[in-house]
């Protein structure tokens, strides 16, 4: 079930540490994903981060680097979510 | 281009305030299934379920997956079985035996009910659908999954006196049959005035036969997204209030709509509807009475009731209209006593009664729906509460239903536990006083008529 030039949403949220952007970002590199946008805050002491990516070069399947981002998360002290952007642009766009 | 505070917030509803599609249902028509061997019926009807629906649940997981939205059920309904099996079934054993088929079926696919286990009677009874009413505490009592309901009246053709005195003698046979486990076995029938043919809602979901071979029905959820967004709005005026209440039932439905789009384009079967209710489970901050409190009531039940429900399920269709290509099934706000906390919370409060839920029905879908009542109810009585719900979708030309379980051995002031999704209830009192001799007249209630509307 391939499909879609659809970009992802990467989400990681948890206590701010050193090297978080720097571990996922080598995750991606290694993994063929570009990377679009990302922004960043800090609310409430919790580290807030959002990655627009295009997984259309990625090696694996989009399940596959979920798990695996989801797995290096738990590895840094952090939530790191993957999902595609869809969702957020049907919510919040008419 | 998304920002970060929109992707915080869709996953802060996913995340703490319960946002999740609750059920994705595959109607399947089994019309060309028919056949007057019963053996080769059964066969045929095995092999189009488990044919249609082989993907059903692999799909949805994946949509679940990539968007990270939990999909609570995935669930199949069928074209009624009482115009399936008319030709083929000539006792209730016989039907029961397709009731059989259908749980086998669910089981192979993987869905935890299967809908249609049904009769369409709002006018009359043929032999077929008579057989079939008969079988319905057989079928329920030897199968897991399968759900039944039955289509009592209707704004057209007024109300079958007949079947709603049989579904009060039926319902406390499926009681009877399972009182071993609380009688639970009656959460899994429901009967209805003015029936969708839509419905992805169980145990009331059946394939009408005014659909396509199949087609996918979306139900969606979210009582606690829209009960946290009201938090943000105390004491502000009603239209502070009601714009509220739109605009978050949009976002719910804009997500329902996302993933009824992929599953239709990955399974291959046409869209049919986005149902829009709002429907609670027992969770905490799940539930549809706990927003009836954020409105400003002190327990669901309380003066203002009816009021306050009227306008929340008038928004959120106002709201989720403009979110949908398609819009049907029940859409409306549900107000199931045992699947909301809520709710279960007002009942012990003695805040709410048989009769507020009753005019609550009025103005929202579904009707009395999980209700627990005291075991020796007489079988008059439950017609009459049938009876009366469905006088009210009758002349109101909505959909009502009820779905009650008369607990055996059980009385007031004893609760019920039915299990994960469907929660518990305590036993609610039911009026004592007789209407035998009304339920006992033979024939139907003629159709109302529809002007002079007052």
């Amino acid at each position: 079930m391939e499909k879609s030039a659809d970009k992802t949403i990467i989400t990681v949220v948890g206590k701010d540490t050193v090297g978080i952007i720097a571990k996922v970002c080598t995750y991606l590199a290694e993994n063929g994903i570009n990377v679009l946008d990302i922004s960043q805050t800090i609310v409430q002491d919790f580290f807030n981060m959002m990655m627009i990516v295009d997984m259309n070069g990625a090696q694996k399947p989009f399940g596959e680097c979920s798990k695996d981002l989801e797995q290096l998360g738990e590895e840094i002290g952090v939530s790191i979510k993957c999902q595609r952007e869809e969702i957020f642009r049907k919510m919040h766009r008419i | 281009m998304i920002n970060i505070w929109e992707v915080k917030e869709t996953n802060e509803m996913i995340e703490q305030e319960n946002l999740d599609v609750r059920t994705i249902t595959l109607g399947v028509s089994l019309l060309d299934c028919i056949d007057a061997d019963l053996k080769k019926l059964n066969q045929n009807i095995y092999n189009k379920i488990t044919k249609t629906a082989q993907n059903l649940a692999a799909v949805g997981e994946e949509i679940e997956r990539e968007f990270a939205i939990p999909i609570v059920n995935k669930r199949i309904s069928v074209t009624p079985i009482a115009l399936v099996g008319g030709a083929a079934c000539k006792t209730p054993e016989d039907f029961a035996t397709i009731a059989d088929t259908m749980d086998a079926a669910a089981k192979e696919v993987g869905v935890n009910l299967i809908g249609g286990y049904s009769a369409l009677v709002s006018k009359g009874m043929t032999a077929a659908d008579e057989l079939l009413i008969r079988s319905i505490p057989m079928a329920l009592c030897r199968t897991e999954r399968v759900c039944s309901s039955v289509n009592l009246a209707s704004s057209k053709t007024g109300i079958n006196m007949d079947a709603v005195r049989l579904m009060g003698e039926i319902l406390l046979e499926v009681a009877e049959r399972s009182k071993d486990r609380d009688s639970v076995d009656c959460m899994k029938l429901v009967v209805f005035c003015n029936a969708p043919d839509d419905n992805p809602f169980m145990a009331g979901a059946f394939h009408g036969v005014t659909e396509a071979d199949a087609v996918l029905n979306i139900g969606v959820s979210g009582p606690g997204v829209v009960k946290t967004a009201l938090e943000k709005v105390r004491g502000e005026s009603f239209e502070t209030l009601c714009e509220t209440i739109k605009k978050t039932a949009f976002k719910v439905t804009r997500v329902g709509q996302l993933v009824a789009q992929e599953a239709s384009r990955m399974l291959g079967i046409p869209f049919g509807i986005i149902d829009l209710s709002l429907a609670p489970t027992p969770a905490i901050g799940d539930s549809v009475a706990d927003i009836l409190c954020e409105i400003g009531l002190e327990y669901a039940g309380a003066p203002g009731t009816t009021a306050a429900l009227a306008l929340l399920n008038d928004q959120v269709k106002k709201g989720g209209v403009m979110a949908s290509s398609y819009v049907g099934g029940l859409s409306g706000a549900f107000i199931p006593v045992s699947e909301d906390q809520g709710m279960i919370d007002s009942v012990q409060a003695g805040a709410i009664t048989l009769e507020k839920l009753e005019a609550m029905t009025c103005v929202c879908s579904v009707g009395l729906d999980m209700i627990a009542i005291p075991g020796d109810t007489s079988a008059a009585s439950i017609s009459g509460i049938i009876a009366d719900e469905m006088a009210l979708g009758m002349v109101n030309q909505k959909t009502t239903a009820a779905r009650l379980i008369p607990v055996i051995g059980k009385g007031v002031g004893d609760t019920v536990e039915f299990g994960g999704l469907f929660g518990y209830a305590p036993i609610m009192p039911v009026n004592t006083f007789s209407c035998k001799d009304f339920i006992s007249r033979k024939g139907r209630i003629p159709a109302p008529i529809h002007s002079f509307k007052n």
